[in-house]
Formats: C-alpha cells, sequence, structure tokens
C-alpha cells in the first residue's frame, strides 16, 4: 500500500467557477521524492493543500475523490489529526512563525498535542540539532534571514515527527544560497528516510534528487514518472516550464541529432553522457 | 510592584513630603534596569502635561498640592516603565496563563506584539511605494485623510492576507489538538519574588495606614 | 546627460552601526539595461531609493536625468522614474484597475485627456485592457504583478527601477518581463534590475553591477562578471547555472574555456562543431 494515494480527485474553492483540481491521480511511495511543478495557476498550491488536510476543512468547497495518507482518510479527520502526519512548509517564510522566540516556535506544535513537557523538550532539541538552529533559539522572528526563518519553520514542522513532508515553493523568497542549503536539508532528511514532496520551480537545484517527477497544467496532471522523462518531455517544454540547464542542452543537441542514451537531469551526467558518447564512436 | 506603587502615591496625593517615597522608590526601580538615560529622554513628552498640572492645581489648590500631583505623574510613569522594561512578552503571556485568562486571548496578545514589527516594517514599505507614485503625504490636513487610503488599503489587505496565512500555518501544526496543551516554559515565584511582593504589600499597608491616622 | 549619475554615495541608516553605502559609483544611460547583484544587504535596495529620493545622500552626488536627486523631493523624481516594489501587494489599493493605473498620472499633474490616453496605450501593452474594470486584489498573483507594473508605466518613466521581479514566476512570466525591458530599453529609457536571480541575469541582462557591502566591487558586461567565480563569492554569490553546465564541460575536456552563453542553442552548436573536428 502506497504511503500517500490521490484518487480521481476533483475540488472547486468557494465561489470558484471552475475546479482547480480535474481528476488528479497520484501515488506516493514511503521514503520517496517527488518533484511536483508546472506553470503558475496549474493547481500544485491547491494539491498540496488537499494532502494535511486544510482542504477541505480549513477552505471549505466542494471535494471530490479521495485523498488517504496512511490508511488514514484526510477529508473524514479533523486537520490535526492529519497534520499529525503530513507536515507542511509554506512558500512565505515569515508568516509561518507566530511565537516571539525560535525555541517557543518548535515547542508550538508538539505543546498543541499535549505531549508531557519532557517530551516536548526533546523533540525541540532534535529538531533544532538537526538543522544546526540551537544557536538561534531564543532570536525573534524579525531578527533572522529569509533562510533563516523558513529553517525554522520546517525545524517546527519536524517537531511533530511527520512521515511526510510536503513542501510549497518553500525556496521562493529566498536568495540563491539559502535556497540551495534548504534543498540540501530536504535531501538530507529524505535519505534518513522521511517522505517528500516538494513543489518547486528551482528546477535546477532539486530536480536531480527526486525519484518521481509530476508535471500540472490546468488542475490535471499532464505528465509523470522519472523526472528525465517528465522534464526533458515535449509537454514540459510546451507548458514553459524552466527544466534544469542540462536539461535543455539535452533537447538542444538532440535537435542537432546528437542524442544521449538518456536525459541528464545536472550538468554532471550531462558532461560524463558526451565523454562516453565520444568514446564509444568509431575512429 | 508597580501596583502598589501607583495606589500609594494615589493615596498620598496632596501630602508633598510623603509623595516623594513612592516617587523616589519607583525611579530607583527604573534605574535598576540599567536605562536610566534612554528613560529621561521619553519624559520629553511627558514634561509638557507635568508643567500643565503643575500651574493649574498651583493656581486653583496650592503649591504643595501641585508639586505632590507632578510626583505622581511621575511614580505612575516610571513604575509603568519599570514594569514594560522588565518583563518580557513571552513571561507576560506566561503569567496571563497562570492566571487562567483563555488561551486563544493570550496567543491574540503575544501574536500581535511579534507581528507588530513586521507590521511597521510593511507600512514603510507602502508608504515608499506609493511615495515613488507621487503620493503626496505633506499636503494639508483634509487631504491628507483621503491620502491615506493608498496606504491603509495594501496595509490592510496585506495584514487579512498574512492572518490567513499564518492560520494555515497554526492548523498545519495541530493548533487545537489537544484540550489539555502542554507548556514547555512556566513561571516559579522564586526568592526575589516573594520579597518584592513583600515590599509592595509593605509599601501599600504603610500608605494606608499613614492615610488613615493622619488627615490626608 | 546620463539617466543616472551616483558619484562617491555615503549612507548610513538612522541608528546603523555600519555605513549601509560607502562610496557607491554608478553611471547608466539612456537605453541601457543594467542588473544589480549582490548578497541581502549589500546595498542594492538602498542604493535604488536613492534614485528616486526616498533617501537622502549623506555625502556625495546622486543625479538623475541632470535632477540634484539630494534636494528634489521624491514626486519630483517619480515624474522621470518609475519604481516597482518587490510585492505587488504594497502598491494595489484601487477599485478597479483603470484607476490603480490612473493613479501615478493624476498625482503628477497630468490633464485629465493625458491621463486617459496613458492609461489606454499602458494598459494595451500590458495586455490589460481585458481587465480594466476589474478590481486589482481580486486577480492572479501573475495578473497583479502586471497591474502593478503598468501602474508605474503609465506616468511614462524614463528610468525602470525594478526591485526583484522576477521572484515566484514561471519560465513564461519571466521571458514577458525580459521582452517589456527590452522594449522599455529600445524606446530610450533606462532601466535598473535588482535581482537574486542570475540565470535571468545571464540570459536577458548586457551589464551587470556586483555589490558587496556597500561597495560596488564589478561593474562590467555580464558575460565578464558572471564567470568570474572569484569575484562573485566575494559577493556571497553563485555564478548562474549555465556557467556551471559550461565548467562541467570544460572539466570534461568538451570545451576548451569557461565563458557565458546567453543561450544554449549556441552552445549546442559550438560543442557540435567541436565534436565533429
Amino acid at each position: 500500500m502506497e504511503q500517500v494515494v490521490v484518487e480521481d480527485l476533483w475540488y472547486t474553492y468557494p465561489g470558484g467557477l471552475e475546479p482547480a483540481l480535474r481528476g488528479v491521480n497520484l501515488r506516493v511511495s514511503r521514503g520517496s521524492f517527488t518533484l511536483i511543478t508546472g506553470p503558475s495557476g496549474c493547481g500544485k498550491t491547491t494539491l498540496c493543500r488537499c494532502l494535511n488536510g486544510l482542504i477541505p476543512h480549513f477552505y471549505g468547497g466542494i471535494l471530490k475523490g479521495r485523498v488517504v495518507v496512511e490508511g488514514l482518510e484526510v477529508a473524514s479527520r479533523p486537520t490535526h489529526e492529519v497534520a499529525k502526519l503530513v507536515g507542511m512548509v509554506f512558500q512565505e517564510p515569515e508568516d509561518q512563525l507566530i511565537q516571539l522566540t525560535v525555541e517557543r516556535e518548535v515547542a508550538f506544535g508538539p505543546e498543541n498535542l499535549g505531549l508531557p513537557r519532557s517530551e516536548v523538550r526533546d523533540r525541540v532539541e532534535e529538531a533544532l540539532t538537526a538543522l544546526r538552529l540551537s544557536h538561534l533559539r531564543d532570536k525573534a522572528p524579525f531578527e533572522l534571514s529569509g533562510g533563516e526563518q523558513q529553517k525554522v519553520a520546517l525545524a517546527a514542522a519536524l517537531a511533530l515527527k511527520p512521515s511526510v513532508l510536503v513542501l510549497d515553493e518553500p525556496t521562493s523568497n529566498l536568495d540563491p544560497a539559502s535556497a540551495a542549503e534548504f534543498i540540501k536539508l530536504l535531501v538530507d532528511l529524505n535519505r534518513e528516510g522521511l517522505t517528500v514532496i516538494l513543489v518547486e520551480h528551482r528546477l535546477d537545484l532539486a530536480a536531480r534528487y527526486s525519484d518521481q517527477a509530476v508535471l500540472m497544467s490546468e488542475g490535471r496532471i499532464v505528465l509523470m514518472g522519472p523526472p528525465e522523462e517528465v522534464l526533458a518531455s515535449d509537454e514540459a517544454l510546451r507548458l514553459g516550464v524552466a527544466v534544469p540547464k542540462a536539461v535543455e542542452l539535452y533537447r538542444e543537441l538532440s535537435a542537432r541529432g546528437l542524442r544521449l542514451p538518456h536525459p541528464p537531469l545536472d550538468p554532471e551526467e550531462l558532461a560524463r553522457g558526451l565523454v562516453e558518447l565520444l568514446e564509444r564512436r568509431p575512429r | 510592584m508597580t501596583t502598589s506603587l501607583i495606589l500609594s502615591a494615589v493615596i498620598l496625593r496632596g501630602r508633598l513630603e510623603l509623595s516623594l517615597i513612592p516617587a523616589a522608590a519607583s525611579l530607583a526601580l527604573v534605574a535598576s534596569t540599567g536605562q536610566f538615560k534612554q528613560w529621561l529622554k521619553t519624559l520629553r513628552g511627558l514634561a509638557f502635561l507635568a508643567i500643565l498640572v503643575l500651574i493649574v492645581n498651583w493656581w486653583t489648590v496650592g503649591p504643595s498640592f501641585a508639586l505632590s500631583l507632578v510626583l505622581l505623574l511621575l511614580t505612575l510613569a516610571a513604575s509603568s516603565s519599570a514594569f514594560f522594561m522588565t518583563t518580557s512578552p513571552d513571561d507576560l503571556s506566561l503569567a496571563l496563563i497562570k492566571l487562567k485568562l483563555p488561551y486563544e486571548l493570550v496567543l491574540e496578545l503575544s501574536m500581535a506584539i511579534r507581528f507588530a514589527p513586521t507590521l511597521a516594517r510593511e507600512a514603510q514599505l507602502i508608504v515608499d511605494a506609493q511615495r515613488a507614485r507621487g503620493l503626496d503625504l505633506e499636503s494639508k490636513l483634509l487631504k491628507k485623510v483621503k491620502n491615506l487610503v493608498p496606504i491603509l488599503v495594501p496595509l490592510v489587505v496585506s495584514t487579512v492576507r498574512r492572518s490567513h496565512r499564518v492560520a494555515e500555518a497554526m492548523e498545519s501544526r495541530c493548533f487545537g489538538a489537544s484540550r489539555s496543551r502542554t507548556w514547555l516554559f512556566d513561571l516559579r515565584l522564586r526568592r526575589a519574588d516573594y520579597a518584592s511582593l513583600a515590599a509592595s504589600v509593605g509599601l501599600l499597608a504603610s500608605t494606608v495606614t499613614a492615610a488613615l491616622l493622619s488627615l490626608v | 546627460m546620463s539617466a543616472v549619475l551616483v558619484e562617491d554615495l555615503w549612507y548610513t541608516y538612522p541608528g546603523g552601526l555600519e555605513p549601509a553605502l560607502r562610496g557607491v559609483n554608478l553611471r547608466v544611460s539612456r537605453g541601457e539595461v543594467v542588473a544589480i547583484i549582490g548578497e541581502n544587504g549589500a546595498g542594492k535596495t538602498t542604493l535604488a531609493k536613492h534614485l528616486i529620493g526616498l533617501l537622502k545622500p549623506q555625502r556625495g552626488r546622486v543625479e538623475v536625468f541632470g535632477l540634484d536627486a539630494a534636494k528634489a523631493k521624491v514626486h519630483q523624481l517619480a515624474r522621470y522614474v518609475g519604481f516597482a516594489f518587490q510585492n505587488p501587494d504594497h502598491q494595489l489599493f484601487a477599485e478597479t484597475v483603470q484607476r490603480e493605473v490612473e493613479f501615478a498620472p493624476k498625482n503628477l499633474g497630468f490633464p485629465p485627456g493625458e491621463v486617459a490616453k496613458r492609461v489606454e496605450e499602458t494598459l494595451r501593452k500590458l495586455r490589460l485592457t481585458a481587465l480594466k474594470d476589474r478590481p486589482p486584489l481580486a486577480l492572479s498573483s501573475g495578473e497583479r504583478r502586471r497591474v502593478a507594473l503598468a501602474s508605474i508605466l503609465s506616468h511614462g518613466p524614463s528610468l525602470l527601477i525594478l526591485d526583484e521581479p522576477t521572484v515566484g514566476q514561471d519560465g513564461a512570466q519571466k521571458r514577458q518581463l525580459a521582452s517589456l525591458i527590452r522594449r522599455f530599453a529600445e524606446g530610450g529609457g533606462a532601466v535598473a534590475v535588482i535581482t537574486h536571480d542570475l540565470d535571468f541575469v545571464a540570459e536577458f541582462v548586457p551589464r551587470v553591477v556586483v555589490m558587496s557591502k556597500g561597495v560596488v566591487i564589478a561593474d562590467g558586461p555580464v558575460d565578464e562578471v558572471l564567470v568570474d567565480e572569484a569575484l562573485l563569492s566575494k559577493a556571497s554569490l553563485r555564478p548562474p547555472a549555465s556557467v556551471e553546465l559550461v565548467k562541467s564541460l570544460v572539466e570534461h575536456g568538451l570545451l576548451h574555456r569557461v565563458a557565458l552563453y546567453r543561450s544554449l542553442s549556441k552552445l549546442a552548436d559550438e560543442l557540435m562543431e567541436g565534436l565533429r573536428s
């Protein structure tokens, strides 16, 4: 049984004229890294909200189909039950931090669960240490840089010990260095077994680490599969998605008759692929 | 301590020599924060009111009464300042929770404090953006009100949008999951607190006694 | 007369411990497009705010189209400068897109006939004519950004300053933005883009100014500046993705030297040439 199953999901926002999601089907296996991308307005953000219960409970609207996480049907459980399983990090770093210090922020989730104080303390320390934030514990949110704020938001989500982490364009408001650092943290967490579902525009940074890529457009999943196939596809080209530069170059070379065995996701892969091709050429 | 100082000063008003006690005590409190000089600067605004009070009461009642009222103002200002200078918003929230105020209310208070600098920064950004479109904020009074619309609308809209995102984030971290919520931090009464409490009670008691015995 | 002339500009924020700008020099001519890059806190936005008079120099000279920015009022400079701030929602307040785009020319005292003409033209250029009676706050984020842009273009500025215009935008939207910038410069205006998006700069902007800790540490053609890794790391920046790609190719002996390719099509052609020989 897959960890996350989305079955024929249709959703219309309250007062919406058109459905924001039209028959989405998705399966995410335990420990995998799924990348979701697509042009603005394609429904990626809406899909994220369906995974932790914000849709339908917080947003209302009309939901048809099923979202099942760890065997739990999301629509029929209160948000706080699903939120224990599915951690979420949003696009705006500062608006996720509501407490006056980093330490209290990370404690907020476990406190809400009514866990014994010693357990709250342990979880806070674990999360702060894992993301190397201990030295910032007494800082107020507005004293932190965007990158630091987003790390705190991540730590706060991790303190609930979710088994799936969903991130909706978490690096959009970060400078490139912080963005790269943040993605690397996600990769490390994924390697330790945390299932990651990442919505991203910055594919150069994230594509190479993903197991599965999902391309969306106008509320539908247009293509889904191994990232090199999805990102090098004609659909991705047609939708104008900013694919990794290595994929772009692969396309250009293919158009000129030079076809690598499979689309590379990062410069190293491309370079090595070309070298191999050269070596196999008859002299 | 602040409360008892204020109460004492009120009871003792009109009695110049005795009013000096709470005044001096509250000034000492402020001095103990180590920020006396900076605090004195903030009194500039109060100075105008103090002079007004002094003149009016000197004229209507008499010099000693007027001066004691000025001391009352001073005590009020100093002791309130001392309270806010030494109490962190976090501790205030925890104290209010201990006093059995509902958690949602306390959270609203601490979040208002948390987002105050954010709001201030955003207001400045909006002012800059609109001035860059030619908005004139230095004009006469009547036009000034109309000119606030391009500032207030984005600010309110932005705040509403922010509240929505904040609420989403809170829901996503199991807000309201358990009736019996845990708190990581706890306020404990320590020896210094007992001493301070004793001093406060003592001060109040002696002023009330003095008031009842002599004719204040 | 330059569009922008900044000489030895020094500025410290009130209460600041260090100067935010330390002797900055910059000259931008009409028709030029320049990107200003650097780490957070380098002084990019501080510099930009001087160009529209929101901040006044404490030492040095700032001139915009010959106007002394130290003495001029913000609304005097706003006549010539269009400043798009990072978050379009910080500008939008009107009941309709039309009213929003009318705001600046009205404030600057254009006669009503002129205002109407300029608004109509700007709406058309930004493909907003169909939305002109809609409330800006109800539009999608991409549309709101276009409205914010229209609202700072309608008064016909000659200098465009864009602060982080590519945040959260997809590939198609970025190309539309680049096209708008190009047309503006072709029409004789000057454009300064403050950004972290080095991929965007590499593809669409010819000249780059690098700032670090209040100083300009480089000012030159994009193909020289963005391949200089040592320089970029001084400003805590990494080269754009296309340069990383070229580096890998050079390391594996597939290309001779690291250069900036503004279009990967050219890179592909060169690679094919090299592989044939």
